[in-house]
């Protein structure tokens, strides 16, 4: 069958069964455009901006177990793109990008709304192409999904010529794809996890630690029994939040920067560390040579070879697909005769309790000031424990991450690599469009919030009924914690003068906005927002200009020396 | 430590770029570079010479592994191989200076592949030091021009890199 470019386009993505593509039209992809509205499959979501359109595609991934979608114009819809793009790849979100681009003869001739995006997106993309003939658009695009959902997933672009998409060629989608060049492991290796578990069952002080690696294999389930059956402690970094359940007694909270003591303190002082699909970010282990200073055997488990011992030095390396070498591990253990030494086990849990009960989370609450912490506890427990939380990148994101407790994978959508600020409401336009029943909540600031505020207005076309809790501190929170840590007090830019009045800003846009001053008035704000079913609502909540973030190891410091309120400092 | 890494990569426009970007992108040397096509054109071997410590070095090899367009990677300064460079040098070969640099291209087993009245291009194949140390023999004012390929290299006896 003969079709032109750009009916090879949709074509494929239907094969690929995409239900929703987010994106922004233009010059370069109008061929597209019009093979896009004479179907009705493959539905659109026009954005207010290129960066939204990626971000909700890739929120729509996140929450799913799909490929997220999007479609952009050549020249500065492709450069608005990268912020989105640079951010799914820093998380390993499966995503094709389907960009135009200038007509190939006038490729390198500096044409209108001509850049190179190939090589703008190289190092943020798993991969790129850039076709040049529509006989190899059904090919390119199968490879690009296949790239994008295989191994460590990531986004991959597809850069379309606008003549291409113009011209036809005979059309034939491939079921696969082989690629010599690529051929990500998946099995783990057998003697590798035969040696784990026996490391693992004669561990003094073992501790499980597990990233965004366990979502994104959809591991969550084999992880849980596992570590049940060990009966040993485990924490979740941000990225991982809801791999294991949030409320079970083994979990000990999030590691890291802002984690909990218990989990840091259990992190460093482990005799065995398993680390499943988690990269020993700077953010969770702190200073690295502070963390290798304490003896402890690594097994690490992960898709990514070059995760491996690039931060911190690995006993026992396991690559692999990690619900793959999970459920080998949890095979092998119910085969194995080893005894599990479950006496020191006793005693390392009477140590974890005794860190426990230091009840590092506790804070302050009022009768006068609405607390952020307060505002995100009552957030779960309106919305049952069941929502999809997205945030943006700040103190709110913190408290979210803290405060709400996540017991199952792909509810908690943030950028945790990248920390762009702007993701929070794009990301819940795309969870909301992926589960229509669903509650969705983007927990964000008043700074954040206003670098996609203009898709309200798409939130208002397709009617997603997003509920926006604002941790409103008329602050660069954040920013101003660590210039008033670190940098003597001095705000330098960290105060934003004349907010607008988000309330009113929502009912222009014709959302419900509600503004909330006092801590009395939380709950019902909150419970009102939720039993508007239809309606995006936008709660103003006026908060503590001045919380911080705790417990908090600063930047440069191991995990053992955490801050764990204002009366530590 | 200096090592030899040579890959396979897809004979792809922009594949080039795929790996002087990880280089430029994660911070790490390259001292130098070949590339071409292999028997096999939709095949390019590259020839990368680094240094850095082992660590580095693992993670270098691992991340150009990563790359979608590269097909196989080998540290091939971990065992016995063969390294030869390529360099032409165009000298000042006048009065006795000219019987003096033909005995000393001589000496290196070089070639005179061109000469005019007053210069002569040598052409000169080996490592990387039988290379500098005839730069180290001559008369440096001497030197007009010189051009060098980069380090190839190849794995001795049964080491072989193909698909
Ligand atoms: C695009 C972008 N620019 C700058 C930053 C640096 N940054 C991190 S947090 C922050 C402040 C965020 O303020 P707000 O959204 O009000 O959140 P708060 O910390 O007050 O809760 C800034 C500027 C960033 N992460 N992303
Ligand atoms: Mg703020």
């Amino acid at each position: 069958m003969v079709l032109t470019g750009a009916e090879i386009v949709i074509r494929c993505l239907q094969e690929e069964k995409v239900d929703y593509v987010f994106g922004y039209p233009g010059g370069a992809v109008l061929f597209i455009y019009d093979a896009l509205f004479q179907q009705e499959k493959v539905r659109h979501i026009l954005v207010r901006h290129e960066q939204a359109a990626i971000h909700a595609a890739d929120a729509y991934a996140r929450s799913t177990e799909t490929v997220g979608v999007a479609l952009v114009t050549s020249g500065p819809g492709a450069t608005n793109a990268v912020t989105g793009i640079a951010t799914a790849y820093c998380d390993s979100i499966p995503m094709v990008i389907i960009s135009g681009q200038v007509p190939t003869a006038a490729i390198g001739q500096d044409a209108f709304q001509e850049v190179d995006t190939v090589g703008i997106t190289r190092p943020c993309v798993k991969h790129n192409f850039l076709v040049k003939d529509p006989a190899d658009i059904a090919v390119t695009i199968k490879k690009a999904f296949h790239l994008a959902k295989t191994g460590r997933p990531g986004p991959v672009l597809v850069d379309i010529p606008k003549d291409v998409s113009a011209q036809s060629a005979e059309y034939h989608y491939p079921k696969s794809v082989e690629m010599r060049s690529y051929n990500p492991v998946v099995k783990g290796h057998q003697g590798q996890i035969k040696k784990a578990l026996k490391l693992l069952l004669e561990a003094k002080r073992p501790m499980i630690y597990t990233g965004g690696g366990v979502i994104l294999s959809d591991a969550a389930a084999p992880l849980t029994k596992l570590v049940r059956k060990l009966g040993m402690p485990i924490t979740n970094t941000l990225m991982g939040l809801g791999g294991y359940p949030a409320t079970d007694k083994q979990y000990l909270g999030m590691p890291g920067m802002h984690g909990t003591y218990e989990a840091n303190m259990s992190m460093h002082f482990s005799d065995v560390l398993l680390a499943i699909g988690a990269r020993f970010d700077d953010r969770v282990i702190g200073d690295p040579a502070h963390f290798a200073a304490e003896p402890r055997k690594i097994i690490h488990i992960d898709i990514d070879p070059s995760s491996i011992s690039k931060r911190v030095k690995v006993d026992v390396p396991i690559v692999g697909d990690v619900k793959e070498v999970l459920e080998e591990l949890a095979r092998l253990l119910d085969e194995s005769k080893h005894e599990q030494d479950t006496a020191s086990l006793a005693t390392w849990w009477k140590q974890i309790d005794e860190w426990r009960s230091r009840d590092c989370m506790k804070y302050k609450n009022s009768d006068e000031i609405i607390k952020p912490q307060y505002v995100v506890e009552k957030l779960w427990e309106v919305t049952g424990g069941d929502a999809f939380i997205t945030s943006d990148v700040g103190q709110h994101q913190m408290w979210a991450a803290q405060y709400y407790k996540f017991d199952k994978p792909r509810r908690w959508l943030n950028s945790g690599g990248l920390g762009t600020m702007g993701v929070g409401m794009p990301y819940a336009m795309g969870a909301q469009l992926a589960h229509p029943d669903a509650q969705v909540a983007c927990v964000t600031g008043e700074a954040s919030i206003q670098m996609n505020i203009q898709e309200l207005s798409t939130c208002k076309q397709f009617r997603l009924p997003i509920k926006i809790c604002n941790l409103n501190n008329r602050y660069l929170g954040m920013v101003r914690q660590w210039q008033e840590l670190f940098h003597g007090g001095r705000y330098s830019e960290s105060y934003m003068d004349s907010l607008p009045d988000f309330a009113k800003l929502a009912e222009a846009y014709g959302h419900i906005g509600i503004r909330v001053d006092r801590p009395a008035d939380v709950e019902g704000a909150l419970r009102e927002a939720f039993s508007r079913k239809n309606d995006l609502v936008f709660l103003d909540f006026q908060i503590d200009q001045t919380e911080n973030v705790y417990p908090m190891v600063q930047g440069g410091k191991g995990l053992t020396e955490m801050i764990l309120s204002a009366e530590d400092l | 430590m200096r090592h030899v890494i040579a890959l396979l990569i897809e004979n792809e426009s922009g594949a080039l770029s795929r790996v002087s970007g990880l280089f430029s992108a994660r911070g790490y040397n390259i001292e130098s570079l070949t590339v071409a096509p292999t028997e096999d054109a939709s095949l390019s071997r590259m020839t990368i010479v680094t240094t850095g410590s082992d660590d580095i070095i693992e993670q270098i090899t691992k991340q150009l592994n990563k790359l979608v367009d590269v097909v196989k990677v080998v540290d091939i300064s971990e065992s016995a191989h063969v390294e030869r460079e390529l360099m032409l040098i165009k000298v000042r070969a006048t009065g006795k200076d000219r019987e003096e640099m033909k005995r000393m291209a001589d000496i290196f087993r070089g070639r005179i592949i061109d000469a005019t009245d007053s210069s002569y291009i040598i052409e000169l194949t080996g490592n990387q030091t039988k290379l500098d140390s005839f730069i180290g023999a001559i008369d440096t004012t001497l030197i007009l021009e010189t051009v060098r390929s980069g380090i190839v290299g190849i794995g001795r006896g049964d080491r072989i890199l193909k698909l």
